[in-house]
């Protein structure tokens, strides 16, 4: 990934001895299987026991990734509610009919039951992935350049944006669901808010101070403006336009109407159907507890930039957005092409938050795909596995495209 | 003080504050604010009262009912501030309600009883933390029987020590192969090894769950803990860290006569323990938060990890917020703690790998 301003992993512990618990726990324990693998040795050669090396991690992938991978095809043309494979009755493609079969995939209510689920599902992921991606990617890029600036306890700030990503899923949703009720904090303080904004609404002098800070500040900008006036010809226009401002703040502007405000009617955040908001905050929450990880990434990408770009720009007198628009943007662009396939190839998989939050509520308002395969399968009574599976093989056809165009980028990034 | 404020403002031109500077400044305190917040609220309402959850109580510190029993009596009754026309406040017992009125006497005297304006008088409270919420679930005692903490603590440790063990030793190994020796289909393993990052759990969840099944690790621990023990981003981590040992330092080995497990335990595996560090801390992260394949798996309570019987806790307790709210917090401090301990170890080891 990168050079890294950070010392390398080699910093996490300075000795190779490794401690007390290495040395009389860990090493023993494995001294235990040398006479085994001696023996094994002296079967196989030096050229055999590489494949005795490989096998735990081959075998566990093998039964529990590549032999699920292919009977997920299978099962997706079986039927019944049995998990004995060979009791399961052949269905051909009825249950991808299932899903389907319908007048028009836009519209879920034409499908069959389990399609309705399935492309309810299938649409809020989507939506929730092509609002919260550009979202995601644009505050984590923020962030990460902010904290490429030269800021103060720059470790003690990323740390605190990575917090988040340590919590589980569980723990987030209940912190926000804590906060979100209609008794909630969040309620409380907007009540309050509006609150306060009436009482100043009702402060005598509030008129005038109000005035007179709208003129210092136009004053402040004029003078800028006035000392501009050789740059360019857009100087005096801008003044014109700033003392026309002025004007109008201090002649026409109503100040008490535009402070005061109706009393806070608390919203149920997570329930309320009739409005976007569980939506809204589904994506709220989830940028929140993941934006650190994609922040570290870009952060990295940011630091592999060679300095000496940027001196060589400030010497020819470069504008810094100028730098930033020719050197930052195009050398970031790698990392930034990765962060934007990795946020989507989880955005697709989102599942633990939303279900621990809203349970995919209001109505099907938050209810995504995983949820939909998981409940039709472990939930319903019905145990539709050959359904489940089938919607399974569609959204890894999904996610394997997703993920060969990450791996190709990540490729193409370590090649250049 | 001169120092302090010096210092405070020094930035990177002397003597000048950018506006810039001031912006990032402003983002990185509203950011923070915007993180850490809710966590805080989380952590001092683990503090209130059930009562005062319900009424969901805005105030900061955990707040509560002072009451008292007055002679002659057995049931205790709340105080409550008085403010006289005159001004002044004083704590009376409130024996009773009466219309817009209550019924106040001095707790000295609890025979003089007056009526006076309901809307003269406040609750009589007191800071009080409530450590209750903490110790009835886990220690016993109170109404938290459903929550068995100690029980799913017990679990998720046994699933996150056991797991992160065997996904050191067996990516450890694979890496060892792949680092250090050349063999027939060495890129064929690698490839496979990358391929796996195409099936996710997410996508196939019932295959996985009946091949499961019909392993007999159902409602067990182990059918949590094996399915994700190989993990491609741990091979390809360590495996990337093992090629930047030298490799004379195996072959003056192997002059000794050293076996090649010798060599692994003995040579590779203390030279690599920088990057299993960084692989054990994220596989405790990725076990410990861990929450739909535990889900599929385990059904029977007795199993539950701790993230299991949280949600399961959230969806059913509705009236035992008290307890959900400490639960959450003794859920979140452990990686709370190794993360304010290895913050740097964490994040450079993510940043590296970029994966999760």
């Amino acid at each position: 990934m990168g050079a890294n301003a950070e010392p390398g992993p080699s910093a996490v512990v300075d000795t190779t001895d490794g401690g007390p618990a290495m040395r009389w726990v860990v090493t023993p324990l494995l001294a235990a299987f040398e006479p085994p693998m001696r023996w094994l040795q002296t079967k196989l050669g030096l050229r055999g026991l590489p494949y005795v090396f490989l096998l735990p991690t081959m075998a566990i992938f093998g039964l529990f990734s590549f032999l699920p991978a292919l009977l997920n095809i299978y099962i997706s043309f079986t039927g019944g509610a049995s998990t004995i494979l060979a009791d399961r009755p052949f269905v051909g493609l009825r249950n991808y009919e299932a899903l389907l079969a319908c007048e028009s995939i836009f519209v879920p209510k034409s499908c069959p039951v389990s399609g309705f689920g399935f492309w309810t599902g299938m649409w809020n992921t989507l939506l929730f992935a092509v609002i919260q991606v550009p979202i995601m990617t644009a505050v984590a890029l923020a962030t990460a350049i902010v904290l490429n600036r030269e800021i103060r306890a720059r470790g003690f700030w990323r740390a605190l944006f990575f917090y988040p990503v340590m919590l589980s899923p569980v723990v987030v949703a209940v912190v926000w669901d804590w906060v979100l009720k209609r008794r909630g904090i969040l309620n409380a303080l907007m009540a309050e808010i509006a609150e306060t904004r009436n009482a100043l609404a009702a402060w005598g002098p509030l008129e005038m101070a109000a005035k007179i800070a709208a003129l210092v500040v136009a004053a402040a900008i004029a003078r800028r403006l006035w000392a501009l006036r050789a740059k360019g010809a857009w100087a005096i226009p801008a003044l014109v336009l700033c003392a026309g401002a002025a004007a109008w703040l201090v002649f026409a502007w109503d100040v008490r109407a535009s402070v005061a405000t109706q009393a806070w009617r608390p919203i149920n955040w997570l329930a309320d159907a009739n409005s976007s908001w569980p939506f809204f905050w589904v994506v709220f929450v989830y940028t929140w507890s993941h934006l650190g990880f994609f922040m570290l990434i870009l952060l990295a990408g940011l630091q592999a930039i060679p300095r000496d770009l940027y001196e060589a720009a400030e010497m020819d007198g470069t504008p810094k957005w100028r730098a930033f628009v020719r050197i930052t943007v195009p050398l970031l662009m790698p990392t930034l092409l990765v962060v934007l396939v990795l946020s989507l190839i989880r955005a697709f998989q989102i599942f633990d938050e939303v279900y621990v939050l809203t349970g995919g509520g209001p109505g099907t308002a938050t209810r995504m795909v995983i949820q939909e395969i998981y409940e039709s399968a472990f939930v319903s009574d019905a145990k539709l596995y050959g359904v489940a599976a089938a919607a399974s093989v569609l959204l890894a056809g999904v996610i394997l495209v997703l993920t060969l165009v990450q791996l190709a980028l990540t490729r193409r990034k370590a090649g250049a | 003080m001169e120092r302090a404020i010096a210092f405070l403002t020094r930035t990177r031109n002397p003597g000048r504050v950018g506006w810039t500077d001031i912006l990032a400044y402003a983002y990185l305190v509203l950011g923070v604010l915007l993180i850490l917040a809710p966590v805080v609220w989380l952590f001092v309402s683990s503090f209130k009262s059930q009562r005062a959850l319900i009424e969901s109580d805005p105030r900061f510190l955990p707040y509560e009912q002072v009451t008292a029993v007055l002679p002659g009596s057995s049931r205790p009754v709340n105080l409550v501030e008085w403010t006289a026309p005159d001004g002044t406040t004083r704590v009376f017992a409130q024996l009773r309600l009466s219309g817009a009125n209550v019924v106040l006497a001095d707790p000295a005297k609890p025979d003089e009883t007056f009526q006076v304006p309901r809307r003269d008088t406040r609750p009589h409270e007191t800071v009080r933390a409530r450590f209750e919420n903490y110790s009835e679930p886990t220690l016993g005692g109170g109404a938290a029987g459903t929550f068995r903490f100690g029980l799913y603590f017990g679990n998720s440790v046994f699933v996150t020590v056991v797991a992160t063990l065997m996904t050191l030793a067996i990516s450890s190994m694979a890496a060892f192969a792949l680092a250090k020796y050349r063999f027939a289909g060495r890129d064929v393993f690698m490839l496979l090894i990358v391929a796996t990052l195409l099936m996710p759990a997410t996508v196939i969840l019932v295959p996985l769950f009946i091949v499961v099944k019909n392993f007999g690790m159902l409602d067990s621990l182990w059918g949590v803990i094996i399915p994700g023990a190989a993990t491609p981003t741990g091979v390809f981590l360590l495996r990337q860290y093992m090629l930047t040992i030298p490799d004379e330092l195996i072959e003056a080995a192997r002059m000794d006569s050293a076996s090649e497990w010798k060599i692994y335990y003995k040579i590779v595996l203390p030279l690599a323990l920088p990057a299993i560090a960084v692989l054990a801390i994220l596989s405790i992260i990725w076990r410990w938060n861990d929450f739909l394949w535990p889900l599929v798996v385990l059904s029977r309570s007795e199993t539950f990890t701790l993230q299991l019987g949280l949600s399961s806790f959230k969806g059913e307790m509705l009236d035992a917020t008290h307890y959900l709210l400490a639960m959450t917090v003794l859920t979140l401090l452990p990686v709370t703690f190794v993360f304010a301990f290895l913050q740097k170890y964490i994040t450079t080891g993510i940043a590296n790998t970029g994966m999760k």
